[in-house]
This record gives structure tokens, C-alpha cells and sequence, in this order.
């Protein structure tokens, strides 16, 4: 239902992973986008080992934070970072490459695992696995089903439809068995005995790729599936690859299923096999400027500007730097703030093209409506957030809106219909709240 | 690279390059076969109508909102230049340019710049434009030129019944269901082919500028009420692929009815919206006093179109089928 097409643009598609140099200093955010900040257990002048504890989760739905490099922490403060504030940080100075004991940083494959179940996901909540998907979720909580509740099938999420990014397709391409490991460690923990990975066909060397590697991995299915965005949006995925669709103001568990990035599938082998905590993660450094489009090892907390630099730049006709996609991607004020666990893209958009053309009158063409994938009306939502009309946007489900904009982009007149629907959303999601307080 | 000028702005940051003229130069491109079809059949007549009729409406926007509303013009969207042409579309090839230049002036005026301008009329302007003419004018709005290919004759035209009118009243041979299907009928200029009606069609499908919904739901709507008609009565009741293709139907149903600003906003909607056309236009073709009715039906549904943007709403997501 819905969705459009965008240009795809992935110029970086089929590039190899580059490693990217070690920085001088990293600057690794404590908090991610969602969940409780973790809290620092490192202070200045400690010198720590990658892949040392330096953040400890704060509660349940918060993940651990580990050095991404070996050196002395030159102090615990605020950083801007990619959300646009000010948030705690810790800053490490680097000192060599020295990794923790028991850490195995060789590429080697290990394909037994014969850890027990509740083993495996301590290890992965040790290791500060977050979902690479986007919300980087503690992946953790994801594989810990409320009680009564229970998959039947582990669906992976390697559609990549933003367009652009091309850091999964490339994990894919090279770390393709990493992967069928990862899925299968994920479907014990899960006690599932099926996975479908749901990859674009715009992605026929990865969806061969991994064809190939699944004849030896029973219950795993390649689905390849038709270019659309926003397919990647895990309600719109479960429905695209089993048929089900999640009721609204639900979570993907009650149909059965549990969507994984594929991003966060490698980490979990890496975590598990390999004893490896999420420190390092591939970045897509890519648009139409850009002089060396590629894929980036990077390590977290890395600043931005660094690789921007690694990949020859910022191009002059830059008008705007999104981090991560286009269409979902958040728009930098600068480029001196720190990779997150979360940073999947830096993305130049030329000036031309990232200044907004004049609003004009909507002219009820239903656009807007049928490209949205959640069969909500953008158009009535956006006038009712202008009337700061908040009990009839509710009513017409704007909690359901997964903000992929489909509906600015599609929109013929340019009304910045998103704006009005996040806004109105924001407001709605308090009264909500609100209202379950004052009823307990 | 100056990051002080570094533009921040919220997703999404790209976007797909519609156009709110990009629409209504489509819709004047899927009208191109249709107007061919009319000048050949009617000639001189229908070049003057149609010039007047679009060069007017543009006009009055432009004056209605340089000196009236003292606003910013929009004539280059091409809103009003369409609007121009579908009325043109709808009137016969000999009136006189005085009536047609009234009939601007009520379409963008009343029809459009009371209201607020583009986007936020109730009703399709041409059709206020035109079925305020009809009533004003019954008898210049209802001689009807033959069709006689590339003739040079305007207000002089020879004039006969539509197939609609001798349906009506059962009198006069009818034209043959092919020179109906290509447009050999008397009629308004756009609408007398359904070839090139349908070919317009296909072009706004492909260019996913309207869906199929109420075009198809109108058509088929008036193909059924009209067939059980005449599974009842074939001697009263004229054969439902008549209705069809006589008339204004085609043109309603492809160009009309589905001008985005007055037609529902989704397809449960649409298909309500077209059924409700078709019934109506039904009901005033057989048992009204005009011999044709799409222009009322469609004005009428129009006014529905509130109604039925609150109380069907979109197929939602998770939405359990009933």
C-alpha cells in the first residue's frame, strides 16, 4: 500500500568497505536516540582498551557504551551530537590500537555457537548491541519478548529503500556467511525455526549472494521484493514479506514476528562469536558532489569532519548535510559532532536542490494520500495541526504516521505536510501521556 | 565549503519534482485527441470558441487578482488556462463570443476566485460556467452544430438534434454506435468523441495523474442502471452502450468529475462519489425534463464531496477487513 519511488542514486553500490584511519580523538555520545543515557564509569585520565566498558546501561531499555579505541580519557562532558543537542560524552584520547582481552579481532569465521540461549543475549545486551535500522533501539529488549508472547518467525531487515545509503549492501556482499551465522544465533535466542531477509531487487548481487549462502542455513529465505519506499519501515516490511499487518499502536511482536536489521544481525554475530561490542560500524559517505563516494569501517564516536575528510571532502556546491538517508536522515548544522552507533550515512545535497520551493494552495490531487503507507490522510492532517485542531488529529490516527515523509515529497503544491503531522504528533503524543497518568 | 550556510531544515530533504502546473499541463495534454476530434468536426467554430474561452478565463484571473485581490498571479500554474479549455469543451461551436466571454467570467469569478482561488473551490468551475450559460441561454446552449468535417462556418453552422435529444423524445434516425464511438454527432465540441476522450484517459492513467475510480465507476455505474432500463423496456429505454457514448458522459466522467479540487479524497470515496454521478446522471437523462444530465450530476456530487471526505476515510494500515 503506498510507498514511492525515489531516483536511487546509490553511487556507492558494489564499493568495497575502506577501513577508515584511526583518529586522533574520539567522542563517543552516551545516550543514543532512544533509551535511557547510560551512565559514565570512566573518568579523566583513565586510559581504557577498545572494547572497554566506558558507559553502563542505565536500566533496561538502555545499552551499554564501549571505548572504540585504546587511549586516555581526556574528560567526561557534553558533546553536540547528531540529535542537534548537547548531551554527555566521553572523550578519548588515542593512544595505539590496543583491544581488550578475550576480544577476538581476527576475521576468521566461527560458526558453532553453543551457547545457551539466556548466555547469548547477555552477551548481546553486554555488548550495547542497538538496532542499525534507524531507532536504534536496544536490541536486546527486541529478542525479550513480554511474557505470553512469542515469534514464529525472525524477519531481517536488509531492504536498504532509502536511497543513496549503501552500507548494508555492502555488509552484505562481504560479510555474507557473518550474517547467516548472526541469523541463526538470533533465531535460538528467539526459539524460531524460519527467517525471511527481505532485500530490495534493486540488490541482485546481494540477494544472489545470500542465496546462495542460505541452501546451507535450513529456515532461512532470501524474499526479494519490489523497490518501493518506505518499505524498510518494519510494519510495512512484516506485511510485505509474511502478509500480516500490525494493528495501530502495536508492536510487530503480536503478529509473531521480530524484525532485525541486518546491519544489527552482523553486530550480534560479532558480539557473540567474537566477543566483540558495537564499536565500529559502516558509513555510507555519498551524494551527487561527492568526490569518492564509499563505504567506511568507522569507528564510534569519531567526529564526522574526519570522515568527511578520509573521503576526500566536502564538495563546494554542498547546500546541505543530511546524516543518514534523504528522506529520513536528520540535516547538520555542522560536522563537528560524533558518529553514533546509529550513523548509517553522511549525504551532501547540493544547494539547488536542498532549498524548498514556495508553498502553494493544496489542490486536492489525493496524492499525499496514496502514497502514504499507513493509509492516513497528510493533507487533512496537516490543516488540523495548523488549527492546533489536537482531538481530531487524533481521531484521524496521526500517532500512526511513521514520519517518512512520502507525503512532502510526493506533494505537488510543496506543502511541507511532514512538518505539520511531527508537530501535531509531538503535541497529541503528550496529551496521550498525559492522560494515562492522570488515570492511574 | 562554508558551513555557516549550511541549510537545516527537517526530513524529508528531497523531493520528487511535481508540480502543481506539471498536473494541469497533463490534463490539457490527455485533452489534445478530444480537441483535434473537435475542430475537424466543427471546424472555424470551434477554434473561436475555444481561443475566447481560454484566453478570457485567463484574463479574469489575472485581473481578479492584479487589481481586485491585489495578490500575486497564478495564471502561469495553468489552472485557469484548463479551466478555459474544459469549458469550451462544453459548449457548442456557434455561440456567440459575448455569451462565452459570460461564461468565463462566472467560472473564474464565481466559480473559483470567491471562493479563495485555486484549490479551495467547492464546485468545478467550468461546470458553474457552463450550467449557469444553460440556464441563461437555453437556446443558443442547446442548437447544437452538425458535424461537417473542416467546415469554416462559426455562428452560421447548420444545426440538428443530439443523439441524446432523439433519444428522448424517440424521433430522428440516431448515428451509428461507430460514428458515436469516433464522434460524428452533433454536440459540444469536446465531447462528442469517446475514441479520443478514452484516449486522454489512458494518457492521465499512465501519468498517474488521476486513478481509475471515478472515471470507471461513473461509466459503469450508468452502463448497468441503463442496461436493466433497457432489459425492462427496449422500446422506451435506448441500449446502455447509447448512453455511453452519447452526450457529455465521457467527457464528465474522464475530465470533469475528476478535477482534483471538488472530488473525494480517496478511492472508498471516489467510488461513492462516481456511483452517485452515475445515478443521478441516469435519472435526469430518462425521467428529467433535460435531455442530458451530467453537468447537474456531477455539480451535485460535488457538493456531497464534504460529506463523504468525513465519513469514508482511507483503507488504514492494520485496519482489520471487514
Amino acid at each position: 500500500m503506498g510507498g514511492i519511488h525515489p531516483k536511487e542514486n546509490k553511487f556507492s553500490a558494489g564499493k568495497k568497505i575502506i577501513v577508515a584511519e584511526l583518529p586522533k580523538q574520539v567522542v563517543i555520545p552516551l545516550s543514543h536516540y532512544i533509551g535511557t543515557p547510560s551512565e559514565a564509569v570512566v573518568k579523566k585520565g583513565d586510559l581504557v582498551k577498545a572494547g572497554q566498558l566506558i558507559g553502563k546501561a542505565n536500566g533496561f531499555i538502555s545499552a551499554n557504551v564501549h571505548a572504540s579505541v585504546s587511549g586516555k580519557v581526556s574528560k567526561v562532558d557534553v558533546q553536540l551530537d547528531a540529535t542537534g543537542y548537547r548531551r554527555p560524552a566521553v572523550f578519548i584520547d588515542v593512544e595505539g590500537d590496543e583491544w581488550l582481552e578475550g576480544i577476538d579481532c581476527c576475521s576468521e569465521l566461527i560458526r558453532e555457537c553453543t551457547l545457551s540461549t539466556e548466555e547469548i543475549k547477555k552477551r548481546i545486551q553486554d555488548a550495547g548491541i542497538v538496532g542499525l535500522g534507524g531507532a536504534t533501539f536496544p536490541a536486546h529488549v527486541k529478542l525479550s519478548p513480554p511474557p505470553g508472547k512469542k515469534a514464529d518467525c525472525l524477519i531481517i531487515n536488509a531492504v536498504e529503500c532509502e536511497s543513496y545509503l549503501t552500507n548494508d549492501h555492502a555488509l552484505m556482499l562481504e560479510k555474507g556467511e557473518e550474517i547467516m551465522v548472526g541469523i541463526g544465533i538470533t533465531m535460538k535466542v528467539l526459539d524460531v525455526k524460519k527467517a525471511y531477509i527481505g532485500i530490495e531487487n534493486n540488490k541482485p548481487d546481494a540477494i544472489d549472494h545470500l542465496g546462495k549462502l542460505a541452501k546451507n542455513y535450513p529456515g532461512v529465505e532470501i524474499v526479494p521484493l519490489k523497490v518501493r519506499y518506505p518499505q524498510g519501515g518494519e510494519k510495512q516490511l512484516i506485511d510485505a514479506i509474511i502478509r500480516r499487518q500490525v494493528p495501530s499502536g502495536r508492536i510487530p511482536i503480536e503478529v509473531g514476528a521480530v524484525v532485525q536489521n541486518v546491519g544489527t544481525i552482523f553486530a550480534i554475530y560479532e558480539a557473540v562469536q567474537k566477543n566483540k561490542p558495537m564499536v565500529e560500524r559502516v558509513i555510507t559517505v555519498t551524494g551527487k558532489s561527492a568526490p569518492n563516494p564509499g563505504n567506511y569501517w568507522v569507528r564510534v564516536g569519531t567526529m564526522l569532519a574526519e570522515v568527511a575528510e578520509v573521503s576526500g571532502g566536502v564538495p563546494a556546491d554542498t547546500g546541505k548535510i543530511v546524516g543518514g538517508g534523504p528522506m529520513m536522515g536528520r540535516s547538520f548544522m555542522t560536522l563537528d559532532i560524533p558518529t553514533a552507533k546509529g550513523s548509517a550515512g553522511i549525504l551532501y545535497i547540493k544547494r539547488e536542490e536542498a532549498l524548498r520551493k514556495p508553498i502553494k494552495n493544496c489542490i486536492r490531487c489525493t496524492k499525499c494520500v496514496t502514497v502514504c503507507p499507513m493509509g492516513l490522510e497528510p493533507f487533512l492532517l496537516m490543516n488540523q495541526s495548523e488549527r492546533n485542531m489536537w482531538p481530531e488529529m487524533e481521531a484521524n490516527r496521526t500517532m500512526d504516521c511513521i514520519e517518512c515523509g512520502s507525503c512532502s515529497y510526493t506533494c505537488p503544491s510543496n506543502r511541507p505536510l511532514l512538518d505539520y503531522i511531527r508537530f501535531g504528533k509531538t503535541t497529541v503524543g503528550g496529551i496521550i501521556r498525559n492522560r494515562v497518568t492522570v488515570k492511574k | 565549503m562554508n558551513m555557516e550556510k549550511l541549510i537545516i531544515s527537517p526530513a524529508p530533504h528531497i523531493h520528487g519534482g511535481d508540480s502543481v502546473s506539471k498536473n494541469m499541463t497533463g490534463v490539457i495534454i490527455a485533452l489534445v485527441p478530444a480537441l483535434l476530434v473537435g475542430l475537424y468536426f466543427f471546424g472555424l467554430g470551434a477554434l473561436i470558441v475555444t481561443l475566447t474561452a481560454v484566453v478570457s478565463c485567463v484574463a479574469f484571473e489575472y485581473i481578479i487578482q492584479r487589481y481586485i485581490l491585489k495578490t500575486e498571479t497564478s495564471i502561469l500554474d495553468g489552472s485557469a488556462a484548463l479551466t478555459g479549455l474544459l469549458l469550451a469543451m462544453n459548449l457548442p461551436s456557434n455561440l456567440p463570443l459575448w455569451i462565452i466571454i459570460i461564461g468565463s467570467l462566472v467560472a473564474i469569478g464565481i466559480g473559483k476566485m470567491t471562493y479563495g482561488g485555486l484549490g479551495n473551490n467547492p464546485f468545478n468551475p467550468a461546470l458553474v460556467g457552463r450550467v449557469f450559460l444553460l440556464i441563461s441561454f437555453p437556446v443558443q446552449m442547446t442548437s447544437w452544430p452538425l458535424p461537417v468535417p473542416m467546415n469554416g462556418s462559426y455562428l452560421d453552422a447548420e444545426t440538428g438534434a443530439t443523439a441524446l435529444a432523439m433519444m428522448k423524445s424517440h424521433f430522428g434516425d440516431l448515428p451509428s454506435t461507430l460514428d458515436l464511438f469516433l464522434g460524428k454527432m452533433g454536440g459540444s465540441i469536446g465531447e462528442v468523441s469517446a475514441l479520443a476522450l478514452l484516449a486522454g484517459l489512458i494518457y492521465l492513467l499512465a501519468k498517474k495523474i488521476i486513478s481509475w475510480h471515478i472515471p470507471v465507476s461513473i461509466l459503469v455505474t450508468v452502463f448497468i442502471f441503463t442496461g436493466i432500463l433497457n432489459l425492462v423496456n427496449p422500446e422506451l429505454y435506448a441500449s446502455p452502450v447509447l448512453h455511453l457514448l452519447s452526450g457529455g458522459l465521457m467527457l464528465g466522467a474522464i475530465f470533469m468529475a475528476t478535477d482534483y479540487v471538488t472530488s473525494p479524497m480517496n478511492p472508498r470515496g471516489m467510488l461513492v462519489y462516481g456511483v452517485g454521478i452515475g445515478l443521478i446522471t441516469v435519472v435526469i437523462r430518462v425521467f428529467g425534463a433535460y435531455p442530458e444530465g451530467v453537468s447537474f450530476a456531477i455539480l451535485i456530487m460535488n457538493a456531497f464531496t464534504p460529506l463523504i471526505n468525513t465519513y469514508i476515510k482511507p483503507k488504514r494500515f492494520g485496519e482489520k477487513a471487514k
